[in-house]
Formats: structure tokens, sequence, C-alpha cells
């Protein structure tokens, strides 16, 4: 298969992979009568038509090209860092850092992914934003919680822009015969990170008991990070005809993708907690803010750009 | 087309959906009354109502800032269709009187009764025109409305408006009561709008 047809396939599968879990959510909605399964059932009716939606972007971005998938990433960045902003507490003071953020490092930040200037792009935010915010939130004279303020901002945008943005510079990666092949790439990414998260939440729905963290995130469960990870990892391994890896290169590369994934989901629920706040928005009907979705791809993200980078580019 | 515009920067930047916890948007002559932190207040809430009252809901707002003969001042005029007033003006001059016009006129108003800026999340005392207008249109429904977050996405000394996600949320219509004291009337208004703050 060339890269068309696998991507054709692969959506087509994708595609029916929805159809079944809508068809099965519209049974559910029928039987389920009980107050507590009724919500269950809802949030996930919501969830997966929100996945239409997803899905439905993230093909628009694959037909349009390269260009509109980094801007479609730089919007996710955008509205994942308005979340994370809008959460944490700011002063008046923080307003030219924030500006400065959102209006000149997210934009740059993408543009040297798309001009594939990967020395810059790969230190712009850990350097050069991190010398110039705090000094900007300096000048406006406001020392209270000062440490504190600068240091959620970097967070932020670490995460928000940094973490993200290294999904879509898996398309600037030049790994040898596959460089018609680069967009499978991130879908392998972003398949493995959804799926690991979706398996994770039905496994332990099904015969979760044990929790790992209860303060942290009540929806997190050893069966569920067990059962949901192992099987998101053989549903990689099982993807690995679209990507550069071997079978079991690309079983490795899953497992890393579903650690770094949960680990990324526990870190943010702690950070959530400490704002006192369940999701991070209401952007997304069902699964909260869009930081809970992407919270996942965040940590997972760079770490596969990374391990790529290294061992598959000359 | 200005106004979709507008809307639609507003709603990239800021969000700002509507809340209506304690009314519904309905056609009737009506008076908002909102906390004020931030001159992105006015176009949250215009923003924030249906489009057909949008047409008939007027935001009143200061001569010095608005009614100027730039872009801000044009889009006071044209597309907010805003009332200005006078915050210091003449000694003569009555500054309630443009208001009282379009109310006459049997047009909805956007107050912000605090008359200026603050910089806490609930809003400060209230000036007494709000009483003033309830005594005399008391057919007028007085809807409370908090703004959430736009004193801190465009505070007041700030250049530009930053991306924080703002809320705009429709508390439940109050009258003036009969023989009801002007600072407990005001007092009642001001814990109205800190209500819903949550």
């Amino acid at each position: 298969m060339n890269a068309q047809q696998k991507t054709i396939a692969l959506f087509a599968g994708v595609a029916f992979v929805l159809a079944l879990a809508s068809l099965v959510g519209r049974a559910l909605a029928r039987r389920v009568t009980s107050e507590s399964g009724r919500a269950t059932v809802d949030n996930l009716n919501e969830r997966i038509r929100a996945w239409w939606i997803m899905v439905a972007i993230f093909v628009a971005g694959y037909l349009l090209g390269p260009v509109a998938t980094l801007i479609l990433f730089a919007l996710t960045s955008f509205w994942t860092l308005r979340e994370f902003v809008s959460l944490t507490p700011t002063r008046p003071a923080d307003v030219w850092p924030i500006a400065a953020a959102f209006y000149v490092f997210l934009p740059l930040q993408y543009w040297l992914i798309g001009i594939e200037w990967y020395a810059l792009f790969a230190i712009l935010i850990p350097v050069y934003a991190f010398l110039i915010l705090p000094p900007l939130a300096a000048l406006a004279g406001d020392v209270g919680d000062y440490l504190l303020r600068v240091a959620r901002l970097q967070w932020g945008l670490m995460l928000t822009v940094y973490c993200i943005s290294h999904a879509p510079a898996l398309l600037t990666l030049d790994i040898p015969f596959y460089l018609d092949q680069r967009f499978l790439l991130l879908f392998f990414l972003i398949a493995v990170v959804q799926m690991s998260d979706v398996l994770q939440y039905v496994f332990g729905k099904l015969f979760g008991g044990r929790k790992i963290a209860p303060t942290v995130s009540p929806s997190k469960t050893w069966e569920g990070l067990i059962g949901g990870g192992l099987s998101a990892t053989a549903l990689g391994a099982g993807l690995w005809w679209l990507t550069p890896f071997t079978p079991l290169q690309a079983a490795a590369m899953a497992f890393v993708i579903v650690a770094m994934g949960f680990l990324g989901g526990l870190a943010l629920s702690a950070v959530k907690r400490s704002m006192g706040a369940k999701d991070w928005g209401t952007m997304v009907k069902g699964h909260g803010g869009m930081l809970d979705r992407m919270d996942s791809l965040a940590f997972s993200a760079p770490i596969f750009f990374h391990l790529t980078r290294y061992f598959f580019t000359p | 087309m200005i106004d979709l515009l507008l809307i639609g920067a507003t709603r990239f930047l800021v969000g700002g959906g509507a809340q209506w916890v304690g009314c519904e948007p309905a056609p009737r002559q009506r008076i908002y009354f909102a906390n004020h932190g931030s001159h992105l207040d006015t176009l949250l809430i215009w923003a924030a109502l249906p489009r057909p009252l949008r047409g008939r809901t007027h935001p009143v707002a200061a001569a010095d800032y608005w009614g100027g003969e730039g872009a801000l001042g044009r889009i006071a005029r044209h597309t907010l269709k805003a009332v200005l007033v006078r915050r210091n003006g003449g000694a003569h001059a009555d500054p309630l009187e443009p208001l009282r016009a379009t109310l006459a006129q049997g047009e909805s108003l956007i107050i912000f009764p605090e008359g200026t800026r603050g910089t806490e999340r609930l809003p400060g005392p209230f000036k007494s025109g709000l009483w003033r207008l309830a005594r005399e249109f008391p057919a007028v429904e007085l809807v409370p409305v908090y703004l959430e977050n736009p004193g801190r996405a465009f505070p007041k000394g700030a250049v530009i408006p930053v991306p924080i996600a703002c809320a705009t949320r429709f508390g439940a219509p109050m009258r003036l009561g009969p023989e009801e004291p002007k600072e407990v009337f005001l007092a009642r208004a001001r814990a109205a709008v800190s209500e819903l703050a949550g």
C-alpha cells in the first residue's frame, strides 16, 4: 500500500470504530434506566459525538496539507494555553508576559516548525521565553507572588505550546524512505494516545477497583492502567505498518507513548485539583476542556519525537 | 459585518458566552447593570445578547473614552449604538438625560453603576443613577449581570487584551420596591451582581 491508500484505509477504520461506538451508545441509552447509569451513558455519547468532530477536524487538516495541520495544532495550543492561564490566578501586572506568550512565542514556535529550523524550535521556549517573560513581569513592578506567577506561566507555555508543538513537528523529520508518509507517524502518535485514554477509561469502568492516586484523580485505577495500557500498546504494535518501525519497535514506542500519556494525565490532574477544578474548561462537550483531551499528548509527543529523531533519522 | 467581526474576535480571544441563570433572553425593556473592570465589559454583554435584542440594547459609555472620532468612537456609535454620557461635563447638564431619552423610546440599556472601572473581583459601591432611572421608569426590568474575568483579560492600564476566558452571567430581574430608600436599593442591586460571581 502507498501512503495515500494507507491513509484512506485508516480513516475508514476510524470511521468504522466510531460508527460502532455510536451504535453501542445508542443501544445503551435505550437500555439503561438507573440514574447514575444514565449519566454515564449520556457522558459516553457526548464523548463519542465529540470524537466524530475531532476526527473530522483531523481529516480536514490532512486533506488541506501540512500548513493546515500546523495551524490546527497552533490553535490547539492557543486554546489549551487560554484554558491554563484562565484557571490559574493572574494579576494585572501579568498582562505583558501573557501577551508575549500568546502573541509572540506561540506563533514563533509554530513558524519555526513550519520552516523546519530545528535548532531554534527546540530551545525557543525553554531558553528564550524562560529568560524574557520573567523580566517582563517584573517591569510592571508588582512583586506579590512573583516567582509563583512567572513559574506558572512558563509551565503553561512549556506544556501547551512547546510540548504539543512536537506532535506536528513529526512532519519535519527526515526519516529515510518515509518522507511521503510522515503524516501517518502523527496519526500513529495520536491514535495510540487517544486509544490509551479511551481503553483506560473503559477498563477502569468495567474492572476498576484499586485507585492509583485517589486524591489526584479518582478515575485512575490500576486495572484501567494495566488493561488499557497493555491493549493500547498491542494496538500500537498492530499499527506498525503505518510507521518506519518493526512490529517490536512499534510496540516499544506505543508503550512509551502510553506510559508518558498516563503520567501526563496524572500530573495535570494534580494541577487541576490544586486549583480546585475538575475540568480545564467546557469547550469539548462530555470531555471538559480541550486540555483534558490534550494532557496525555502533551507529555508523550516530545518523547516520541526525540526517540524517533534519535533512532530513525540519519 | 463589523458587528460579526467584533463578536467573532471577542469569542476567539475571551469566549464570554452568555449564561442565563436568573432569566431568559426576552424582548422586554430592560436595564442590564453589571460590575465594571475592563473596556471589554461593554462588548461582552452586547455580544452575549441574541441578535434581535442586540439592536435594541444600548451600552452606556463614557464620552471622554468612546466619543472620539477614531475607530473606537465609530464602533461605539455605529456598531454598539452606545449612548454617550459626559462624566465630568457641564455643571448644569444632567448626565442621565441621554439615558432617559433612550428609555423613553422603549429601548434597553447596559449600564455600569460603579461609574468607573474597578480592580476587584466583586463590584464596588453603586452610584445613584440606577436608582433614579428605576424610580422614573418603574416598568423597566432591572437585570443584574456578572462579568467574570474581563478585568483579568484587559485590566485597567493594559494596552492590549490577552486571551483569558470570560463569562457573562445574567441574574434574576429585580425592581425598585415601593418607598425603598436609595441606599437600601443600591446595596441590594450590588449584592445581586456579587451573588452571581459564585
